[in-house]
């Protein structure tokens, strides 16, 4: 087994921003794959350090926020941002981008994108099972979608991993770049707004096709560094 | 009945000490090799999950499924849940440490349901998988706890809805008296408890072939289907099944590494 994977001392390297939640070795044990370099961030100088940040999350809103304050880490995320470097959420991460959440209706999310995170039934209707746990393929939600840097590599037939109950709605329907279809209905899959990404998905859960969407972000946070 | 609804095919594996091991009817124990090799090959071949069982966790600790789970993380990435005498939090904790995404938890659920409220709040009910071993009886099943050994009395529909009240995310349902057999999944086992819950349902034991899987689909509306004992021996490899599968109208994720 090659220990280094894809890693060289040029490797950009992506923080991993830890709070408590999350398959965190997943998450480095697939960047190390592509040829990233991990890096377990819970401050804000550990977080600037690096190419690209990755928001993991797995759980209850209200729980992922309170800790993501807790370590100071919104902060992080909020001067990180501008220097125009990537940030990717997973998961619950991608739902704690936008303004707010049903499950967790009193508290604030990072805002970054707008819109808010709503339950599955609510959106599809009832006659499907919660949480929406499955392998679907990604729809393309406008046009060209799939050419931005992050799902450049995605065909049509590729299925990602989802295990969710709730999903986001963004405001501005510009800023999903995917969908998948559940019940009688659309779920969102993936965003971008700027340099900032979100999948409902696991790429770190989704075999050779999530690697692949891995290995799209990671090349933007190497350009980004000018690497 | 939801027009978006997908099979996942999960690769079980049985853990004894280090080996992968074959059971029977929960019973009968045979050596197979290496887990982690097998678990990589699956991978390879397109399984959607992995599930390692701990069958002996009870007698002797339980640290080599963790460390089997951890070595294969490095290069298999689809969920993998654990299962096998998890009685505490601290163990759920240990586990998705070693790298699970899941926890099967049976005996101990049986034992202590709060258990599974406790878990599903700390974790979060998309971590927790109650895991039913169930015996057929005249007009009904019963839910047995320790590897198939011990009644407990209770009804495994009953008890299936129970685990969902408490916070389970997901149901592993396997039929003690089809395991290991490869004669087919118990259909009206599977169509009973999925019909009864709101959560998915993974059917589990008697996997022989393609056609069991399509029958537990058709026949149910399970989400899932482990296959255990068909892979081991090579006979039947993931790729051959799934092919098979889809070829039949089983709405089934294509593709492992090598189709790449």
């Amino acid at each position: 087994m090659n220990v280094n994977n894809g890693m060289t001392p040029e490797s950009p390297t992506i923080a991993v921003l830890d709070f408590g939640l999350g398959n965190l070795t997943s998450i480095q044990n697939a960047l190390r794959q592509v040829g990233a370099r991990p890096a377990l961030a819970s401050s804000a100088a550990e977080a600037m350090a690096a190419d690209g940040c990755i928001l993991p999350g797995v759980g209850a809103f209200g729980a992922g926020m309170a800790r993501l304050r807790a370590a100071g880490l919104d902060a992080a995320i909020e001067a990180f941002v501008p220097t125009g470097r990537p940030l990717l959420g997973i998961c619950l991460g991608m739902q704690m981008l936008f303004e707010g959440s049903e499950e967790s209706p009193d508290v604030a999310g990072l805002g970054l994108l707008r819109g808010r995170v709503r339950h599955v039934t609510g959106l599809v209707g009832g006659g499907v099972r919660v949480p929406h746990v499955a392998w679907r393929p990604l729809v393309e939600s406008g046009p060209g979608r799939f050419r931005e840097g992050l799902l450049a590599a995605v065909r049509e037939a590729d299925a990602l991993y989802f295990v969710h109950s709730f999903a986001a709605c963004p405001d501005s329907q510009g800023d999903q770049l995917a969908h998948v279809r559940y019940g009688d209905g659309e779920l969102c899959a993936a965003v971008r707004r700027g340099q900032v990404f979100g999948c409902q998905f696991h790429p770190e859960k989704s075999g050779p096709v999530g690697l692949g969407i891995m290995g799209h972000f990671v090349r933007m946070c190497a350009q980004g560094a000018g690497v | 009945m939801n027009p978006q609804r997908r099979l996942r095919l999960i690769g079980r594996l049985d853990i004894k000490n280090e080996f992968l091991i074959k059971g029977i009817q929960m019973e009968g124990v045979r050596k197979l090799g290496d887990p982690v090799l097998h678990a990589r090959r699956y991978y390879e071949q397109g399984i959607d999950e992995l599930l390692f069982l701990d069958a002996v966790a009870s007698l002797y600790g339980r640290n080599n499924v963790f460390q089997i789970a951890e070595a294969v993380c490095r290069d298999v990435f689809v969920p993998i849940t654990i299962g096998g005498g998890l009685r505490s939090l601290a163990d759920i904790d240990a586990a998705l440490g070693a790298g699970a995404d899941r926890v099967a938890v049976c005996t101990e659920a049986l034992k202590t349901p709060d258990f599974i409220s406790e878990a599903a709040r700390v974790f979060g009910s998309q971590c927790i998988v109650g895991s039913i071993q169930a015996k057929r009886r005249e007009s009904h099943w019963e839910a047995y706890s320790d590897c198939g050994r011990e009644a407990s009395g209770i009804d495994v529909v009953r008890w299936a809805q129970e685990l969902e009240a408490l916070g389970a995310g997901e149901l592993l349902l396997t039929s003690v008296d089809r395991d290991g057999t490869r004669q087919g999944y118990d259909v009206a086992l599977m169509a009973a408890v999925s019909a009864a819950v709101g959560i998915p349902v993974q059917a589990c034991g008697g996997a022989g072939g393609a056609s069991h899987v399509r029958e537990v689909f058709d026949g149910s509306e399970v989400e899932a289907a482990v296959v255990g004992t068909v892979l081991h021996y090579g006979v039947l490899d993931v790729g051959q099944l799934k092919g098979a599968l889809a070829s039949q109208g089983v709405p089934i994720r294509r593709g492992g590494a090598s189709a790449r």
